[in-house]
């Protein structure tokens, strides 16, 4: 509206420009400054996003040695950048699970007066086949299959069948 | 003549100082009943100058990182001398401060001072809230001890629950998938640049909002001295009400010398990732009425997670507080009593809740 007016009233009498200059050169600039502003902005953002780190567990882990853990015990051991939790049972049986508990992601142990896996953090309870029994765990512990090979005790992580 | 009014003579002849000052110099405090409630806002101020000062002597020999951050205070606390002093005082301070700035914020509401013309002031004033407590859950992971370590787990995990974004939040704030080193560095900068830098910010709006408005004077008693024009009392907050508040700073700093000397902070055992998560963790006090809301939520309510409705239930009460004066009368005379009711409520909620959490196994 603005510019067609002052087309319409200019001084010299020539017909107004099909862009008014002033509208060109704005346009220009902020189109300039819009991609200044990305060309700051993206890598910034890209920035806070931390890089992708490589799990380097693989499938398959050395948990511990037999006779390190005596029947109605448990340990944490680690599997990539997560830890387990490598469990004796009462009758000398190995089981294996996640342990990062499924509530908020604290770290269970296991307590051998229960006979249960136990999350400090919300006081959730899990049986020896990482099943969530009670608390608030929503789901169960990702259980893992363990093998004695000699001296030492393997747990891998199940395939999906 | 003196020399400091010689100082003052040459500063105000080129910068008119005493313009500038003037306003302050005009400004009343309503004297009442109730006015002891207006000092907890400075005082809040007062500690917020603490943390800055003795945030900066921390800085000087605290290391982040997973393999020195223990370390670092472990040597603050047994090398430096009077390293403990000054982390036990910036430890006390952190907690003081939000525990007045909680006090300050119920005072406000009940005072009902965040009505019109306040609600700029009540919303800076409720970010500031957010930020402070940001500050105290970045700053106790720093020391990298076992209950910082999963304190910081369980907080970040429940930012995840958030639908849509909450995975790329977690992402964003351990710098990664796990709390690790990076998680760290991070909060790190959050502590000592971004939150600083944005709360400096905030608070010299929330004090400029302040001085631009003037006090505020609770409803009823506005109205009885409208009824009875010599019942009115006022003091000149420029000298009378500032030295009585640096009184109260004085009280507040004596307060803090004292509990950081007779209760120095621990420092704890250092986090082990690795490590089962230590019998009775909690967290920090101000973010037990939470905990003990989340550990009391059934694992599923309906068809959706009960973390992911108490995160939204919480988030959702946060906003609606933030705009809180938005649904109040403009009126001084018809002020909403389910406003009251809230406070009430809310007061005795996160009190109760608190207690409860912190006398639960």
């Amino acid at each position: 509206m603005e510019s067609k007016n002052r087309g319409t009233a200019h001084p010299s009498g020539q017909p107004p420009a099909l862009i008014p200059r002033r509208r060109f050169v704005e346009v220009l600039l902020g189109s300039g400054f819009l991609a200044t502003a990305v060309a700051f902005v993206y890598p910034v953002l890209r920035y806070l996003v931390p890089p992708q780190t490589a799990d380097l567990g693989g499938d398959s882990v050395v948990a511990g040695k037999v006779g390190e853990l005596k029947p109605n015990s448990g340990k944490i051991f680690r599997f990539g950048s997560r830890p387990g939790l490598l469990i004796r049972t009462v009758g000398g049986e190995y089981r294996a699970m996640s342990a990062t508990c499924t509530h908020l992601s604290c770290t269970v142990q296991y307590r051998d007066d229960l006979r249960e896996v136990w999350c400090a953090c919300h006081n959730g309870k899990y049986n020896l086949d990482g099943r969530n029994i009670s608390g608030p765990p929503p789901r169960p512990l990702e259980a893992f299959d363990v093998q004695v090979r000699g001296e030492e005790i393997f747990v891998r992580r199940r395939r999906e069948a | 003549m003196s020399p400091l009014r010689n100082v003052r003579d040459w500063l105000d002849e080129r910068l008119a100082w005493d313009d500038l000052i003037a306003p302050l110099r005009k400004k009343t405090v309503p004297l009442h009943r109730l006015s002891y409630w207006y000092f907890l806002g400075g005082i809040t101020l007062f500690l917020f100058v603490i943390q800055v000062l003795t945030g900066i002597l921390l800085l000087l020999d605290y290391r982040p990182g997973a393999n020195e951050a223990f370390e670092s205070v472990q040597y603050i606390m047994t090398q430096v001398q009077f390293g403990w002093l000054i982390r036990s005082i910036h430890s006390w301070s952190a907690n003081l401060m939000i525990f007045t700035a909680f006090a300050h914020m119920f005072s406000v509401l009940f005072l009902k001072a965040y009505r019109k013309p306040r609600e700029l002031t009540w919303v800076s004033g409720m970010v500031l809230l957010f930020l402070v407590m940001g500050f105290g859950f970045s700053g106790y992971l720093l020391p990298w001890n076992t209950l910082a370590f999963f304190a910081t787990k369980v907080g970040t995990e429940i930012a995840g629950q958030v639908p849509i974004i909450g995975k790329a939040m977690v992402i964003f704030l351990r710098g990664g998938e796990e709390v690790t080193g990076a998680t760290l560095t991070r909060f790190f900068g959050f502590h000592v640049a971004v939150l600083p830098g944005l709360a400096t910010l905030l608070i010299l709006v929330h004090v400029l909002l302040v001085q631009r408005l003037g006090m505020s004077m609770p409803p009823k008693l506005e109205a009885e001295w409208s009824a009875d024009l010599s019942a009115k009392r006022e003091m000149k907050f420029f000298p009378n009400f500032v030295l009585r508040e640096l009184m109260a700073w004085y009280v507040a700093l004596g307060a803090l010398g004292a509990l950081a000397a007779i209760f120095p902070w621990n420092l704890g055992v250092k986090a082990d990732p690795f490590a089962p998560a230590p019998a009775g963790i909690k967290p920090e006090w101000y973010f037990l009425f939470m905990f003990q809301t989340l550990k009391l939520i059934p694992p599923k309510v309906w068809f959706i997670d009960g973390e992911v409705l108490g995160v939204l239930a919480f988030g959702l009460v946060g906003l609606l507080w933030l705009l809180l004066p938005f649904f109040e009368s403009d009126q001084p005379s018809h002020t909403k009593r389910w406003i009251t009711g809230l406070a009430v409520f809310a007061l005795a909620y996160v009190t109760g809740m608190s207690v409860y959490g912190h006398l639960a196994k």
